[in-house]
């Protein structure tokens, strides 16, 4: 490592000559080591890479990676090759050696671990012809697969600080607010408010010490896009706290880290100390004479605490409480002074601006949704995975043309935004476009970039009933509307799913929603009807189906439904009989139906997901 | 129990504002929060008692009770959910005889459940120890507890 980068122009010397090193004629792989990737084996896979390449002797012909998250999930893990920029999937320890003979060293292609395409089943080979990142536009997660997120060389050969460099030799802070102010950057956590104007106000509030906080304590279940950037290129998170601290005038930044996500904690950590050691973060950062501290706070896994003032209140050493916003948090936040709290994905566009201009970013997207989106789609997709697109796509083309529609052929029925604060939107509503406006107008909300994909075997009022379930042990409890009227909610809930319920209880929820969005404390709590009030709307038969006949038409809520066999299709094989955990399922010999015994059924769905004949009913 | 708790004290020093992280450490050294670790931290910290046990039951990554050797995490998160992560928890809590959040006699489980543990593509989710299990069903349950078991 150099030792501490003085000027500017030291930096942009050091980046030269690593991009020279980097581009020396070498093949190059790069596994995928995400935290999705992990539960595929993508450590063994990464190790045996290195250790094929010594046995070979090739360690230093051929410049190896392990990458933070590549996006497609779904198919890791994944290994991309240069030249060609080869992607290939579903790699297993014992294709390592054979991609090194083959493909390293004769550049031939191995079909086998090729992505197939559903419809023309022809295999592709170049990462950018893939359906799943041909209709994406990657300007934040792209890097990812360019860099070691361990390493501050890599970062800085793909030009990482240079847009620091910028910020600090030739423009004021004032200049600075402005060109983020012209590129419409908003809040990618979920409140979608303008981050320029954000700054400005921070920078003008009264004060001398000022604080920067970088919200990464992603909450939302099912949405792990924070989680990704964290941990595939945490350098671009911690460029773009530091621009912003120097243009709001602040000498102390937080990064705020949920403690599930352990990588992300460990790859940040390392790029603190790194930028510290070049001069890029402490005391007279890049010999500007600006200083600033950084410091890495661990959440405890409360939701709550992805609200700003109860993000603050955590930080300040007292439990994640909010507090009423009579006075906004840019003027008077952590320990009462000026802070700007901006989510990861806000904080990794600034370098981009500020590289490219403000032009350039409103160029992408729609008017007044400018930029990119992470989202994390998840739920009944075929392709899974972290997905980066232009504002304003639809809501059609993430599901069906990046994601490849629903798996195994079933039918769409709902796609979930926003998490427990966003709603649930139907078919109908495939065509809208993906922007903070317009799924706000739909019932839901952008939120911090989770998109669950329902289909028709998904409930709906079950889908409700999850998210108040969540959202009741999940709130703080300070506040009245907040802490009982969820529970009353998720108590009507659970007795619709029951058989229990009785017509007027749609009215009541309905008026429940409206006190709650009146009356709570913060917006966590403001927010928590979304779910019930969007599927009242969209999906208001589902919940008729449950209280009038007393039926669960996906067949997922137990009280409700039934499993029998179809003695037509059952070939007698067993496998039912073995899995079974209450004992329910008689074998009756060879070839011969199996019996289930209604009483002993606990309805845990074991035999319906193993048996492979399809003889296993759900009514 | 002296030591490890020392260390972690003098890390932080008398910084507050570090509560939550100096517990999430003292759970990372001892498996749960030890009642005489907290008393000591209250001391040494000057933060009174009560505070100390606002934090640690107000966030639930903390456990006030011994915990067993392995920690069985099933992910609840709607990605995991809606592939039907309950039965797998349910599934868990048939074949440990535990409830969620509860610990076997034996010390060797404990069972708890995450609101995403940032895999949702993979879902549902079982994290046991730092060990991830991707696309779990009921059948895999069993399998995978059995080299934890011995």
């Amino acid at each position: 490592m150099s030792s501490k980068l003085k000027t500017a122009r030291a930096l942009a010397l050091l980046q030269q000559k690593l991009e020279k090193d980097g581009r020396a004629d070498r093949p190059r792989v790069s596994v995928c080591n995400g935290t999705a990737c992990r539960p595929y084996g993508s450590n063994p896979v990464a190790e045996a890479f290195v250790t094929e390449l010594e046995k070979k002797g090739l360690s230093g012909q051929v410049e190896f990676k392990v990458t933070g998250c590549h996006g497609f999930c779904e198919r890791g893990p994944i290994a991309i090759l240069e030249p060609g920029n080869l992607f290939y999937q579903r790699v297993r320890v014992g294709d390592v050696a054979e991609i090194i003979e083959k493909t390293v060293l004769k550049k031939e292609v191995i079909e086998r671990l090729l992505f197939k395409d559903a419809g023309t089943a022809k295999p592709v080979s170049a990462q950018e012809d893939l359906p799943f990142y041909r209709n994406q536009r990657r300007i934040v997660l792209g890097n990812n697969t360019r860099i070691d997120p361990t390493s501050i060389e890599d970062y800085i050969a793909i030009g990482g600080y240079s847009a620091l460099a910028k910020s600090l030799t030739e423009l004021n802070p004032e200049q600075i607010i402005e060109i983020v102010k012209q590129s419409g950057l908003r809040g990618r956590g979920g409140g979608g408010f303008p981050t320029g104007a954000k700054w400005d106000t921070c920078r003008k509030a009264p004060g001398d010490i000022k604080y920067v906080i970088v919200n990464a304590d992603e909450g939302d279940p099912g949405a792990y896009a924070n989680e990704g950037l964290l941990t595939g290129n945490p350098h671009s998170v911690l460029e773009g706290l530091i621009i912003g601290a120097f243009a709001i005038g602040s000498h102390q930044g937080y990064i705020y880290v949920r403690n599930e996500y352990p990588l992300a904690l460990k790859n940040m950590t390392i790029a603190m100390e790194q930028a510290e050691a070049l001069g890029l973060l402490g005391k007279n950062i890049l010999g500007s004479g600006f200083d600033l501290t950084v410091r890495i706070n661990r959440g405890g896994g409360a939701f709550v605490c992805g609200e700003s003032t109860a993000l603050m209140a955590s930080l300040e050493g007292k439990p994640g409480e909010p507090r009423a916003k009579y006075t906004h948090t840019v003027e008077r936040g952590l320990w009462d002074r000026p802070s700007d709290l901006n989510n990861v994905e806000t904080w990794a566009n600034i370098p981009l601006i500020i590289n490219n201009g403000a032009e350039w970013f409103s160029k992408i997207g729609v008017a007044g949704n400018s930029g990119t989106k992470i989202f994390s789609l998840t739920g009944k997709v075929n392709n899974t995975g972290l997905v980066e697109v232009p504002m304003g796509i639809k809501l059609r083309e993430i599901i069906f043309d990046i994601g490849g529609g629903i798996r195994g052929g079933k039918k769409f029925k709902a796609v979930q935004t926003g998490g427990p604060s966003g709603g649930c939107l139907p078919e109908s509503l495939l065509d809208s476009p993906v922007d903070f406006d317009s799924l706000t107008k739909a019932g839901s909300m952008m939120g911090s970039g989770g998109m669950i994909v329902l289909d028709e075997d998904n409930c709906m009022v079950d889908t409700a009933r999850y998210f108040l379930n969540f959202l009741e042990e999940e709130s703080c409890g300070k506040c009245v509307p907040c802490r009982e009227g969820v529970k009353r909610m998720r108590q009507i809930l659970d007795g619709i799913t029951e058989g229990k319920g009785q017509e007027s209880d749609i009215q009541l929820l309905k008026d429940l929603s409206e006190h709650l969005q009146d009356s709570a404390l913060c917006a966590l709590g403001g927010s928590a009807p979304n779910p019930v009030l969007t599927t009242l709307r969209y999906f208001h038969d589902e919940y008729e189906a449950h209280i009038k006949n007393k039926k669960c038409p996906a067949g997922i809520c137990k009280a409700l439904i039934k499993f029998s066999i179809i003695d037509e299709k059952c070939p007698g094989c067993g496998m039912c009989v073995k899995t079974c955990p209450s004992d329910a399922i008689t074998f009756m010999g060879k070839k011969k139906p199996v019996i289930l015994d209604q009483a002993k059924c606990i309805k845990c769905r074991t035999c319906y997901d193993i048996c492979k004949m399809g003889a296993v009913r759900v009514e | 129990m002296k030591d490890g708790l020392s260390v972690i004290l003098k890390k932080y020093g008398k910084d507050k504002s570090q509560l939550v992280s100096i517990l999430q450490d003292i759970q990372a050294e001892y498996n749960y929060l030890p009642r005489e670790a907290l008393e000591k931290l209250s001391k040494k910290m000057d933060i009174p008692q009560s505070q100390v046990y606002s934090m640690a039951t107000f966030f639930r990554a903390f456990s006030l009770n011994k915990r067993g050797k392995h920690i069985v995490n099933v992910c609840l998160g709607t990605a995991c959910h809606v592939r039907g992560g309950e039965l797998i928890l349910e599934s868990l809590e048939r074949q440990l005889g535990v409830g969620r959040g509860q610990t076997t006699p034996d010390l060797k489980f404990t069972l708890e459940s995450v609101n995403c543990m940032g895999c949702c593509a993979t879902g549902p989710v079982v994290k046991i120890g730092e060990e991830y299990f991707g696309h779990m069903t009921n059948d895999k349950v069993e399998p995978m507890l059995k080299k934890y078991r011995e």
